[in-house]
């Protein structure tokens, strides 16, 4: 889906679909140089979520990447990666309901 | 040479997926013929329907992916975006789906999709005696509307 909305774009230079709305949620895509898409589901209306998936980005270079017993492709089991997601999701969660 | 303004091009099917419009106002780039285009763009909403509604966190996920949805069932995408563009859509209950392609800047244009759907299509096509239903249709005091209309949204 990806590649064919980069063939359908009306000018050079498309990167395939970033954020699709829809009635219920919506779903946010952050791609990383070597093609590693991430995506986010949320409600819609959230805010932030470039800066979210920018983090979880940056979590999944720090403790899967340099993960000396990770191979590249392989579905990810690293704990650590997931504690410190969660981690990040709760204090997302808490800013949003301080504001 | 007038500038591009926002809106790049516009396409109108019907639930059987015959291209009854294709309305273009800016658009440097085209990959593919025409019919190919537009098969291309029908298949895509198709599976991103199906796609979201397989997605939607809020359901049960009863389907399969790749089952036909019926206007209206199950949860539907409304927008999506791009780098270049951004793509609305808008799908009535008997089908027929309304797509714009815009600047990616462009906002919500759900209301704009209904005022074209309303007011344009349906006045000066649906009421057209002339018009035969499921055939691409041709008609200048369509675009005259739309082209007014468009020139109006930012």
């Amino acid at each position: 889906m990806h590649a064919i909305s980069q063939q359908l774009s009306p000018t050079t230079g498309c990167g395939g679909i970033d954020i699709l709305e829809a009635d219920t949620f919506v779903l946010r895509c952050f791609q990383s140089l070597p093609g590693t898409k991430f995506f986010v589901v949320a409600e819609p209306g959230s805010q932030g979520l470039d800066a979210l998936l920018k983090n979880i980005y940056d979590l999944y270079v720090d403790y899967v990447l340099k993960n000396p017993f990770y191979e590249v492709e392989m579905p990810i089991r690293c704990e650590l990666f997931d504690l410190s997601l969660t981690q990040l999701i709760l204090k997302d969660k808490a800013m949003l309901g301080s504001r | 040479m007038a500038a591009p303004g926002r809106m790049r091009c516009m396409y109108i099917f019907n639930r059987n997926g015959v291209c009854l419009h294709y309305h273009v106002w800016y658009r440097p780039l085209t990959t593919l013929s025409p019919q190919q285009d537009q098969k291309l763009m029908f298949g895509l909403l198709f599976s991103l329907r199906s796609f979201t509604v397989k997605m939607d966190p809020t359901s049960n996920n009863k389907g399969h992916l790749g089952v036909p949805q019926l206007p209206g069932q199950g949860c539907s995408f409304h927008a999506f975006t791009t780098n270049t563009y951004k793509l609305s859509l808008l799908e009535t209950p008997s089908g027929i789906k309304i797509v714009l392609v815009t600047d990616p800047g462009m906002g919500d244009l759900r209301e704009a999709l209904r005022y074209i759907y309303s007011n344009i299509y349906v006045e000066y096509v649906i009421k057209n005696p002339l018009y035969v239903p499921g055939e691409h249709f041709r008609c200048e005091l369509f675009n005259a509307a739309l082209d007014q209309y468009v020139k109006t949204l930012k």
